[in-house]
């Protein structure tokens, strides 16, 4: 299927739940989980199995921030906005991020399709602002240029190993 | 169900087995403001109009609220007055008041209530950014720029009509409600019922308006525009001019269209007698041959597009009849070709329904003619013909009265009640049952298929079978029945479906009403059925006639339409 989406797999997970409507949320959880993102045929395909209505599970996944319907990049990168990151300066950080993967408007991807960046409330490492992970590992007290420096490096990485 | 006594404004009033403090309140000749809340939808408790205080200063929506014996409210304190009015306020700031221009201008609840609360001034500014204006659908057009997320159009279409087409995406201030992905509606399987637009309190989902179209027709003197008048709009029209629902006012809705220059005015009933002779034949011939059953109605052009979209093994099950408007249009092109070929006119035909979806069974490809035209080149509702009436200057309820055109102008009493559920299940019994006598007629009349419970089923001997009838209003209603019929648990031989609650009567052209409105209509098409000169389809002297003249094939090439798909 579509970017690598197992309809298969998704039907699993569906089924896991028992076809349930009210597991709506736990079923997108797990696809996303695994996909990292819900596709327009994805929805479709639970909105059908669960026998509701497109517009229903449309509804709820943008209500919710968590889920995302855009392919994601391979590496997620996710600025710390909390108050303590805040206050030292996790904005100047996140625009130059945002710079430097060229995105504008509501752009979330780089073009290339190797790095999203997005920026969530608290990670709870207030001792170690600011504070940015990638794909879940933390890199402390960042700054613009650091910030710089590690996605250089991931994208050498990345070149290197093809 | 709870009884006792309540004290509104310090007004002693007893309720018993009201559903809210809001019915109590309205039972207690208080007009209670609401946008959100409609009795046969769930209650959502959104605009947060219906607001009242309690006697400790407690303030909670009427409509979400249980009666209580001995309990205490006031309607209209200062406060709630206050709210009431920033409510509004608020809306209108999210609002695009554009009223002037607006189509639905002098109809439109927020507007009237905005009038009746004395809003005159808005303070907020509105910088959201709003979905895309969509007229992507033959029936509707949405505008979200006038939404203000009451959230009754998405209750409708998922509750009643069971599709689930149209929900809230987003939140906070991004809410808005559209289809999934923010597609347009034609790139959904959205079934044309319109019943989005017919609780819409604004103008931000109206019926598609062809007004413009009719107008350029009626004013070419090189086209013949010959009109049909559904059964449903007769008793619905009456409501934009001051009478009360039920009303029949086909004879000066006939007037009218003369004196606005139409050419030729006819009866939809003489094509519903063309379809209950059809459809009875059709079944009397599958009791005979053993299938297959159950047989459904065909005249709902959204329950058709339903079956097709999401249950495509049923389409064998519909009646391979036509609609009585594609019927009626069939036999007039029919007569009407050779006359267009004398005089050098062309025929343009247009069909006054009470159905947005009809507008969407116009444009079926099955109903284009081999002159790559569509039989019925035009269809309008009655709300649009009720504006067009208004902007000739018409009064309706002054002009004399004429009667339809003949020879399609007359029509039995069977096709009238073709506009309530339950009408066309009943034409076909007429049709079918051998004992014609008069008592027959007055006992049909007390058996379930009249009535407006959403499932009615009935068992009548015809000959020696015993045939089982539902009838279903309501789409989701009939995805119930459906359902059940698959599960083996139902079994029916004929099942009459009309997407819309109330059938023909309810139906998202007519001009706004509640359910009680549509009850009232229905009454006044059963006044009409027994004020008629012939209750059976087949005692219509001129549909008898016409179907002599057709040979079988003809007959079924007119009459019939297969929307199976191989």
């Amino acid at each position: 299927m579509s970017n690598g989406i197992s309809m298969e797999r998704v039907e699993e997970i569906i089924d896991g739940y028992g076809c349930q409507v009210h597991h709506l949320i736990a079923i997108m959880q797990d696809i996303q989980a695994e996909y990292k993102y819900l596709s327009p045929a994805v929805l479709e395909r639970i909105a059908e199995k669960l026998g509701v209505g497109v517009a229903k599970v449309y509804s709820v996944a943008t209500f919710y921030e968590n889920f995302s319907l855009e392919a994601k990049g391979k590496y997620i990168i996710k600025v710390c906005d909390g108050t303590a990151c805040h206050v030292r300066k996790s904005q100047p950080i996140f625009n130059a991020i945002r710079e430097y993967l060229e995105l504008e408007g509501k752009q979330k991807t780089s073009a290339d399709g190797l790095f999203t960046l997005e920026t969530v409330a608290c990670l709870g490492a207030c001792g170690l602002a600011p504070v940015v992970t990638v794909n879940d590992q933390v890199h402390s007290k960042m700054s613009p240029e650091l910030a710089i420096e590690l996605l250089e490096d991931l994208r050498k990485e990345d070149a290197a190993n093809g | 169900m709870a009884k006792g006594i309540m004290f509104i404004d310090g007004q002693r009033v007893p309720f018993d087995g009201e559903p809210n403090v809001l019915s109590v309140i309205r039972k207690a000749g208080i007009e209670m403001p609401t946008f959100c809340y409609y009795s046969d939808l769930s209650v959502y408790g959104a605009c947060r109009m219906c607001v009242v205080e309690d006697e400790r200063g407690k303030i909670e929506t009427s409509c979400s609220m249980q009666p209580r014996d001995g309990l205490k409210i006031r309607t209209n304190t200062a406060r709630l007055l206050k709210h009431r009015r920033m409510i509004l306020e608020l809306m209108l700031a999210s609002h695009n008041c554009s009223c002037t221009t607006c189509e639905k201008s002098g109809d439109c609840h927020l507007q009237a209530l905005a009038v009746q609360f004395g809003v005159h001034h808005v303070r907020f500014q509105d910088n959201r950014e709003c979905g895309e204006f969509d007229d992507s659908s033959p029936a509707i057009v949405r505008d979200p720029s006038k939404c203000i997320l009451c959230g009754d159009c998405v209750r409708v279409c998922s509750e009643n009509i069971g599709m689930g087409i149209i929900d809230f995406a987003q939140r906070g201030y991004q809410m808005q409600v559209t289809p999934a992905f923010n597609r347009k509606l034609s790139e959904t399987k959205c079934i044309s019922c319109g019943q989005c637009s017919a609780v819409c309190p604004t103008g931000a989902i109206t019926v598609y308006d062809q007004i413009g179209k009719a107008w350029r027709a009626i004013h070419d003197p090189k086209k013949r525009v010959v009109i049909q008048i559904a059964p449903a709009v007769r008793v619905a029209v009456g409501e934009a001019f001051g009478l009360a629902p039920g009303q029949n006012v086909l004879d000066q809705l006939v007037t009218a269209l003369k004196l606005m220059g139409v050419d030729e005015i006819y009866d939809t009933t003489f094509g519903a007698d063309f379809t209950t002779i059809e459809e009875g034949t059709e079944f009397l011939e599958r009791l005979e041959k053993g299938g297959p059953f159950p047989m459904f109605t065909s005249c709902c052009p959204a329950w058709v597009k339903y079956l097709e979209n999401e249950n495509p093994k049923y389409l064998k099950h519909i009646s391979t009849c036509k609609s009585p408007m594609q019927m009626f249009a069939a036999i007039l092109r029919d007569r009407y070709n050779v006359k267009d070929q004398e005089d050098g006119r062309t025929t343009y035909h247009i069909a006054i329904m009470p159905c947005t979806a009809k507008k969407m069974e116009a444009a079926r490809p099955e109903f284009v003619q081999p002159d790559g035209a569509p039989a019925v080149d035009l269809v309008l509702t009655s709300q649009e013909i009720i504006r067009m009436i208004k902007e000739s200057g018409i009064q309706l309820t002054k002009l004399e009265y004429e009667s339809p055109d003949l020879p399609f102008g007359l029509g039995s009493g069977a096709g009238v009640i073709y506009g309530t559920t339950g009408g066309v299940a009943e034409a076909v019994v007429r049709f079918c049952l051998p004992d014609k006598s008069k008592n027959v007629l007055r006992e049909l009349k007390f058996s379930p298929l009249r009535g407006n419970r959403a499932i009615r089923v009935a068992v009548i001997k015809v000959g020696e079978r015993d045939i089982h009838l539902a009838v279903v209003h309501g789409l989701a209603n009939a995805q119930r029945l459906l359902k059940e019929i698959e599960a083996g648990s139902a079994y029916f031989d004929l099942v009459e479906v009309m997407t819309c609650q109330g059938g023909c009567v309810g139906g998202a052209g007519q001009p706004h009403g509640m359910k009680q409105d549509k009850e009232e209509r229905a009454e006044g098409l059963y006044t009409l059925d027994r004020s008629a000169p012939f209750k059976r389809a087949e005692r219509n002297p001129v549909v008898g006639t016409f179907l002599k003249d057709l040979s079988e094939e003809r007959r079924h090439e007119l009459l019939h339409v297969d929307y199976v798909k191989e």
